[in-house]
């Protein structure tokens, strides 16, 4: 990265990377998200709390149309990308998806080598011209998963065999790979270890410098954690967003207050 | 209160007579499936002992090994070695040669006989005499002079050998008697017959009633294995192609939900029922040749289909969500997310539904039946002839060969049909097997 880019970033520190307005989302007849407007921010974490079955988790998955492969599933509302409208027809979801990375709350990789996992989305892409250029972009990648260092040495075992931390940060580097600007994690520590946590955590604030991320977590000091900004949401409404650390000492609704003092949820 | 003092009170010695009972019960059901299982094993136990007790000699057959004279002056009468000409010398001419061979043999030996020269003759199969034609005119400088040929023994002679006529039996039977078995016996003991493996049973075609001993599975053997090929070539990627896009990609909506119902509808059809469809499409309305197995495999492709259909979708299905999810998640398409990941996982379990798919039409007859591959086939089928097409000439198959023996009076088809049993199951098993090796190879893919 050169300075000039470095210099961009600070000059557009609170520039809107996500905005949406008035989203509404059907599963069938049930109304999982009710009206929910929010601006996520470049180049910033974005914490989404709440209780089970919130819809924190549908509407982050609205982020990248990952609910299109949901038959039943039906989105209203606007959702905008950099200003563009990505539920518009003249968008392909596998560009957008390229665009908005996501990594899930179970690790995944695919049964292939890490090599091959992390590779997979530029080769797809067309990222890489060459062998080397391949190469390169898999070491990119892994470095920025904070896992370069543990399986440099075995590129082509599989990613299936690494431990359930390890694997988790393989699928970021994995995320990373197709250079996204957005990245979208449900719940990325549900499945792992304090240690393992406390690994990504810190991968997440790192990722920061470079990529809007938004995070779905259950754990409220995750989120006090490795957040600035922290949308609460309740039964399908956003009920507050702002500041995390505003929300987390002064809460303005009293449905935030009673559910991060663990009273609801 | 009062009730948990007295629970607190028992001891955990003492089962009570709520977990003895849900013991016995237990113990009950296990019972029953252990019993399950033995009376399968029996029964298996029993069908592979009677087809192996009875079908094991069909792979043993009894040859005289003659020196057999071939004279000028009947095989060759211009002396031209003119292959036109010793055609007109039928299978008909060439039987005294052998009798006078096989006189001479006894001669030879020793041995005292009572039999006139055409029970001497009977001893031979019919089919010998085309055996030694067929060499005669493949190498007609081999006339006038004297070759050693092995050529069949009659089939009740070789059921002698192979214990399945006894000399009691054969004073009851008007084609042969206790001297011609005695004869035979003697002639072994002289070194000119012998009972040895039976290639051509694998490889020669089928024979006429009255010659078991010639009869062979090679025409029905060539005719299943085509068959095969073209299921294999269609069912395969129709049925992998027509089940990824039902899973993957078509709508859950009514229609769907109808194909899904009438593919499993499909698969517990009779199969009869292909046949007549298959009668009715392959051979009335587009006129393709009957017997052949490209009809047959056709018919068997359609039977196949629903098998493969509801194995690949089971296997697609249990293909995990997150791996989609993954996929689609680093911005593959649909279809790559299919092809470059469901697919492969999904692989053992597609090859495991094709090959007992296969295995499934190896062994079916009815619907074979009814296009018309119950006939009479002598000759090889070509797998392509300008004329008959693609796998277009009449042939049989294994089931259908069991089928026809079985129907047939002369005894020795018993052996033939239970021979031809045990090669049917030889070759499923094959088939299993390479479904298993196939499954354990994907699997270790991690």
């Amino acid at each position: 990265m050169n300075d000039m880019r470095l210099m961009e970033r600070a000059v557009d520190m609170n520039e809107t990377k996500i905005a949406a307005k008035g989203v509404q989302v059907y599963y069938g007849a049930t109304h999982a998200i009710k009206d929910v407007s929010i601006d996520v921010p470049a180049r910033t974490v974005t914490a989404f709390i709440g209780p089970s079955g919130c819809g924190k988790s549908t509407f982050l998955r609205c982020l990248n149309r990952m609910n299109d492969t949901i038959d039943i599933c039906r989105v209203e509302g606007d959702i905008r990308l950099d200003g563009e409208d990505i539920y518009d027809k003249r968008v392909d979801p596998v560009q957008l998806r390229a665009k908005v990375g996501m990594v899930f709350q179970k690790p995944n990789p695919f049964p292939k080598s890490i090599y091959d996992n992390v590779a997979y989305g530029p080769r797809i892409h067309g990222l890489a011209k060459s062998k080397a250029d391949l190469d390169e972009i898999v070491e990119r990648a892994l470095r920025r998963g904070a896992i370069w260092d543990e399986v440099k040495d075995r590129l082509h075992a599989p990613g299936t065999g690494l431990s359930g931390g390890q694997q988790q940060r393989l699928c970021i580097a994995r995320a990373v790979a197709t250079e996204p600007e957005v990245l979208l994690m449900d719940e990325p520590c549900s499945a792992l270890d304090p240690i393992a946590t406390a690994q990504v955590e810190e991968l997440i604030d790192e990722l920061r410098a470079q990529y809007s991320v938004v995070i779905v977590t259950h754990s409220m000091q995750q989120a006090a954690r490795v957040s600035q900004k922290t949308a609460f949401f309740h039964l399908g409404h956003l009920v507050e967003f702002g500041e995390t650390g505003q929300i987390f000492t002064n809460p303005r609704d009293p449905r935030t207050e009673s559910y991060i003092s663990g009273r609801i949820g | 209160m009062t009730d948990q003092t007295q629970n607190l009170g028992r001891s955990l010695l003492e089962t009570d007579a709520r977990t003895r009972k849900r013991n016995a019960a237990e113990a009950r059901f296990k019972a029953f499936g252990v019993a399950a299982i033995a009376v399968a094993l029996l029964a298996l136990v029993v069908l592979l002992t009677s087809v192996v007790y009875n079908g094991a000699s069909a792979f043993k057959q009894t040859y005289f090994e003659l020196d057999i004279e071939l004279p000028e002056a009947k095989l060759d009468k211009s002396g031209t070695r003119d292959l036109e000409v010793m055609k007109k010398v039928t299978t008909i001419g060439y039987a005294p040669i052998l009798t006078a061979a096989l006189e001479a043999a006894i001669e030879k030996a020793g041995i005292e006989t009572t039999l006139d020269k055409k029970a001497i003759g009977g001893l031979i199969s019919k089919e010998a005499a085309a055996t030694v034609r067929n060499a005669v005119l493949a190498n007609p400088e081999i006339v006038g002079t004297t070759q050693s040929f092995s050529i069949l023994a009659e089939g009740r002679i070789d059921g002698y050998f192979k214990g399945r006529v006894t000399l009691e039996s054969a004073a009851l039977d008007s084609n042969t008697s206790p001297e011609a078995l005695m004869l035979a016996q003697a002639l072994a003991d002289a070194g000119y017959a012998d009972t040895k493996f039976n290639w051509a049973f694998l490889t020669a075609p089928d024979a006429s009633d009255q010659r078991p001993e010639a009869a062979g599975l090679g025409v029905a053997i060539l005719g299943s294995a085509y068959m095969m090929i073209v299921v294999l070539v269609l069912a395969l990627p129709i049925g992998v192609a027509a089940s990824v896009y039902l899973e993957e990609f078509a709508p859950k909506n009514r229609w769907t939900d109808l194909i899904e119902v009438n593919i499993s509808n499909l698969a517990a059809v009779p199969s009869i029922v292909f046949g007549i469809l298959g009668l009715a499409i392959f051979i009335n309305f587009a006129q393709l040749n009957q017997s052949s197995p490209l009809v047959g495999g056709l018919v068997l492709t359609l039977m196949t289909l629903p098998t493969i259909i509801i194995s690949t979708r089971a296997a697609l299905k249990a293909v995990p969500p997150s791996i989609r999810d993954a996929a689609l998640g680093v911005g593959a398409s649909k279809m790559q997310s299919v092809f470059h990941h469901v697919l492969p996982l999904a692989a053992p379990g597609i090859l495991t539904g094709t090959i007992i798919g296969l295995a499934q039409a190896l062994g079916e007859t009815a619907p074979l039946l009814l296009i018309g591959m119950v006939a009479f086939v002598r000759d090889y089928p070509a797998a392509y002839t300008p004329e008959a097409g693609l796998f277009g000439e009449a042939s049989t198959a294994l089931p259908v060969q069991v089928f026809n023996w079985t129907q047939r009076a002369d005894p020795g088809f018993v052996e033939r049909a239970s021979g031809a049993i045990i090669t049917l199951l030889v070759f499923l098993l094959i088939m299993n097997a390479i479904a298993i090796y196939l499954r354990r190879r994907f699997e270790r893919r991690w």
